[in-house]
């Protein structure tokens, strides 16, 4: 089905070896930029790059067209090294309008490439992006290598052999790009081609490949570019891999950590930006047991979790900020029945609907501390799209092993960021056993405890274990209303131990480095591939820094106080106005300082550098 | 322990001291539903009650099944849920009038339009009791609470219209102190298949005695209540000779002058495929109208968990198919 033979995929121009590139492609909501930088991405780890990517786009689905409101933007680094983060600074441009090319400008290094549809940068074009003179007739863009691609008409002439509409072949101009981009970094077009004919019409697929290998040609036969280039593969460990988003990731792990602890997923949430791709997902899932429930609000998706969580199954939720909020006296009920659930959180830029679309780490507060009453709950963060696989399993695991609702933190950059992913062996994996208890003749217990605090999971159905459990305080033990006073203490201190004893289930966080020196830096979610890159590089020169990424947030691991003070100094780099750093200083009483960036863009390695340098030299 | 022969009211009674005010007309329905427990074949521990907050959603502490008390209008939510994932147990939700119509409306409506098969009864007394006696979304205008010093001036929403425009395929109204009519309304709800929704009318005495003194005054309630029946003219007061007869669009009251049953009543349909003439009914409102006890509606329709594709794998399916899932999409080997 694939015309193979009308492939060249051997450059004749001479060509040059790179470590790695990163490329981003610029358009309209309504472009396919998403699609095209995905698709690079994907043929890159196929060729065995590494790889990470930076969806970027608006919340809205069709922003006025050819306005900078509406671009959309996907940004792919792949690399024969660890790719940590899609890329501090852009080799190549892909500026479908004058809009993407003004939305990008001020993030483009000095000497970069900008690839433009010049056919775009008519009049209207210019009008619509606010540019009173045309950039590419002006000084604006002397610093950068400009290619000047008639990509839209040179796609319609591409496509002229299929049968599609005018619009159709307008809406090829995609793969044009991608087929120039395949052709400047020795990318291999098979995966796009098969996923191209899988995805689309024979007639539309045909017009697809053809404006594909016109850009591939493009490069090839004009004489825009004088080279290629080529990125050899990374060295990974041995095994099978696929690349994963955060969300799919998180789904997988789900359903993995279900099936590990012998039920089956029950996962009601209500749409919302940026977790709906995760009951997207799971909806397709129903032969792994999945249930799905599409509820009528947040308060009833966390509501039927924990209906179902009563009744045995792997009771789960999943929102973002605005929607935990409204879980928040949900969050309670399951704290005090002590029931097991999981409730993700996709963080996204607050508050209020703020930035449905943006990346923040600003809901670490509301997840360990936000509820009515002391209610606490362990808090686990996601440290990179492959992660959340890990961490969904290890929300579940003590989730069940505690009897309590564990709270998961991804965020916007994770969950539509993807990166390589060794395809774990589920067999290899610990089995998270459970006991639901049978009755001994005696009067049971509802709220007795065993050696963890944990109360037994009693289901609906075991003959002789008939109780009652609700949202008053119980007396400890037998599970009846109480409101005796040294009872409801000894509630609320047991409740937050056992909490506290989360610290045992969760592995004890890495540390890269020495455990003492000038500086360690302590990092939380998402930013760990930042983080981690700028520390490695600052060891790689000869500084004293350490690196630490807590993966378990509530409890924060006890000995983490030792560590905080073996430095001279500690850093915490977040997406926020200093979380974690209140609660490193709160509980520790250490001087921890901040590196916030709320900007609803993720960390670059720059950023965390330069807060390293400058935390150094204060030092010295 | 699995055979339902032999159980007894005992069987369903835990050794919680009943809270409820002395006299309140939880009491009644209470009683009713220990006595209609044992005898529909269900064991305690197949049945778990799920209920919100309020008067009405203590109700669960006091019967020996499973049960859980929620938040304020979630119970619907909770059930579904519970449900969803265990069609094997027998749910019931107890809810009230502030907990199921105005905290927890939403859940209520989306319950019933799912037809999740679990069987809703609203304690409706038309004021909210536990915190101390503010009006309530069935309040009438005019009433004076804590919160309405001048006189409520919100209009009432009608349950079993609310029930009935979500789609509730079981839609039921009773009365707390009419002993057999409450059981037998029960009843009929608990053999339901789907989603079953049961208006009491329940007097609250300490903050609105008398609410429903219409329908429960010996005296008087025959000339304001009509009892449907299935297949029966809607007839009543305390002579029979009056009915409910459709004039045009209207529904009218119409008195035989003789003391005769008057003739061209309305028939009462409750597998009508359409809701209207129902809907008619259940806004007949005192004093203007007589209002309607019994079981207005009860059709067959697929349930929530008949409509869901859920699928049961073995644990070597289930395995076969997370393994698939992992692997699906394009995949690379690194040696």
């Amino acid at each position: 089905m694939i015309a193979n033979d009308q492939i060249a995929t051997q450059p004749q121009k001479p060509r040059l070896e790179v470590d790695s590139v990163v490329v981003r492609f610029a358009g309209d909501s309504g472009d396919g930029m998403q699609l095209a930088g995905s698709q690079v991405a994907l043929s890159s780890a196929l060729m065995g790059n590494d790889i990470a990517t930076f969806p970027d786009y608006p919340a809205e689905i069709r922003a006025p067209k050819g306005t900078p409101a509406g671009v959309s933007g996907f940004q792919v680094h792949f690399s024969s090294k660890a790719a940590m983060t899609p890329g501090d600074d852009i080799d190549v441009l892909v500026a479908m309008n004058p809009a993407a090319l003004k939305a990008n400008l001020s993030n483009l290094p000095v000497q970069s490439t900008i690839v433009v549809d010049a056919d775009a940068f008519d009049a209207k074009g210019l009008r619509l992006a606010k540019y009173e003179d045309d950039p590419l007739r002006s000084s604006a863009l002397d610093d950068f290598q400009v290619i000047e691609a008639p990509i839209t008409s040179l796609t319609r002439n591409a496509v002229t052999d299929a049968d599609v509409s005018h619009k159709i072949a307008t809406q090829c101009r995609n793969f044009f790009a991608m087929g120039i981009i395949y052709w400047l970094y020795g990318r291999e077009l098979d995966a796009t081609i098969r996923f191209i004919n899988n995805k689309f019409s024979e007639e539309i697929a045909t017009a697809g490949r053809l404006a594909l290998q016109a850009g591939w040609n493009y490069g090839e036969t004009t004489e825009a570019f004088e080279r290629s280039y080529q990125v050899p593969a990374a060295s990974p460990a041995p095994g099978l891999y696929r690349n994963v988003t955060g969300n799919e990731a998180l789904a997988m792990g789900l359903i993995a950590a279900a099936h590990l602890s012998g039920r089956n997923l029950f996962y009601s949430a209500y749409p919302i930006t940026p977790a709906s791709d995760i009951l997207h997902r799971l909806s397709r899932t129903t032969e792994c047991g999945t249930r799905t429930l599409q509820a009528e609000d947040e308060i009833a998706a966390i509501c039927a979790a924990i209906g179902a969580s009563y009744g045995g199954a792997m009771g789960a939720t999943g929102s973002s900020g605005p929607g935990i909020a409204l879980k928040t006296e949900a969050l309670g009920l399951a704290v005090m029945l002590e029931l097991p659930l999981v409730v993700v959180n996709v963080q996204r830029g607050g508050p209020s609907t703020g930035l449905p679309t943006k990346v923040e780490q600003t809901d670490l507060l509301q997840a360990v501390l936000g509820r009515n009453g002391e209610a606490p709950m362990p808090v686990l963060a996601a440290s990179g799209p492959g992660d959340c696989f890990n961490t969904a399993v290890e929300a579940w695991r003590i989730a069940t092993k505690l009897m309590t609702p564990v709270m998961l933190l991804s965020d916007a950059f994770t969950a539509n960021g993807a990166e390589p992913w060794r395809i774990p062996d589920i067999s290899d994996m610990e089995p998270i056993t459970v006991d639901h208890p049978q009755s001994d003749g005696t009067v049971f217990k509802p709220y007795s405890r065993d050696e963890w605090l944990a109360r037994p999971w009693a289901l609906p159905g075991t003959p002789g274990l008939t109780h009652r459990i609700g949202g008053i305080e119980k007396s400890d033990g037998t599970g009846e209303i109480s409101y005796d006073p040294a009872n409801h203490e000894h509630m609320v201190r047991l409740r937050a131990e056992k909490t506290a004893r989360a610290a045992q289930f969760a592995p004890a966080p890495e540390i890269f480095g020495e455990t003492t020196g000038d500086l360690l830096v302590v990092s939380w979610g998402g930013t760990f591939g930042a983080c981690r890159a700028a520390v490695d590089q600052a060891q790689q020169s000869g500084r004293k820094v350490t690196h630490m990424h807590l993966r378990c947030l509530n409890p924060l691991p006890p000995e983490l106080g030792e560590t905080l003070k073996g430095f001279k100094r500690v850093l915490a780099p977040e997406l926020n106005t200093g979380q974690l750093r209140h609660l490193l200083r709160a509980q520790f009483l250490v001087d921890v300082r901040g590196l916030n960036k709320i900007k609803g863009q993720p960390f670059w390695i720059k950023d965390i550098t330069q807060a390293i340098d400058s935390l150094l030299h204060q030092e010295n | 322990m699995t055979s339902t022969a032999n159980l007894s009211p005992a069987d369903f009674t835990s050794d919680q001291e009943v809270r409820w005010c002395p006299g309140c007309g939880d009491f009644a329905i209470l009683a009713q539903m220990k006595k209609l427990l044992p005898t529909l074949g269900v064991r305690p521990e197949n049945t778990v009650f799920v209920s919100g907050i309020g008067c009405s959603s203590r109700f669960p502490y006091y019967l020996e099944t499973y049960g859980l008390h929620s938040i304020h209008g979630r119970a619907p939510a909770i059930a579904t849920g519970l449900k969803h994932t265990r069609p094997d147990l027998q749910v019931w939700v107890v809810t009230g009038d502030g907990d199921a119509l105005s905290i927890g409306c939403t859940h209520l409506l989306h319950a019933l339009r799912r037809n999740v098969d679990i069987k809703i009864l609203l304690f409706n007394n038309r004021i909210y009791g536990l915190t101390k006696g503010q009006f309530s979304p069935t309040s009438l205008p005019g009433l004076v609470t804590g919160s309405s010093p001048e006189g409520t001036t919100h209009q009432p929403l009608h349950p079993l219209s609310i029930a009935l425009a979500s789609k509730a395929t079981f839609v039921a109204r009773s009365i707390d102190t009419n002993a057999k009519h409450l059981s037998e309304t029960l009843r009929r709800a608990a053999e339901h298949k789907g989603s079953a929704f049961v208006e009491i009318f329940q007097n609250c005495h300490i903050y609105n005695d008398g609410a429903f003194d219409f329908a429960k005054n010996a005296a008087i309630r025959d000339d304001h209540l009509v009892q449907l029946e299935h297949g029966a003219p809607l007839v009543f007061g305390k002579e029979r000779n009056k009915g409910i007869r459709l004039n045009g669009s209207q529904l009218e009251v119409v008195t035989a002058e003789n003391g005769d049953v008057p003739s061209n009543l309305l028939v009462h349909d409750e597998l009508s495929p359409t809701a209207t003439i129902a809907h008619m009914i259940a806004a007949m409102s005192h004093p203007d109208m007589p209002e309607a006890i019994g079981v207005l509606r009860a059709v067959s329709e697929p349930t929530h968990n008949e409509l869901m594709h859920d699928q049961n794998p073995e644990p070597a399916e289930r395995s076969a198919a997370l393994e698939r899932l992992l692997r699906s999409g394009e995949t690379w080997t690194v040696n």
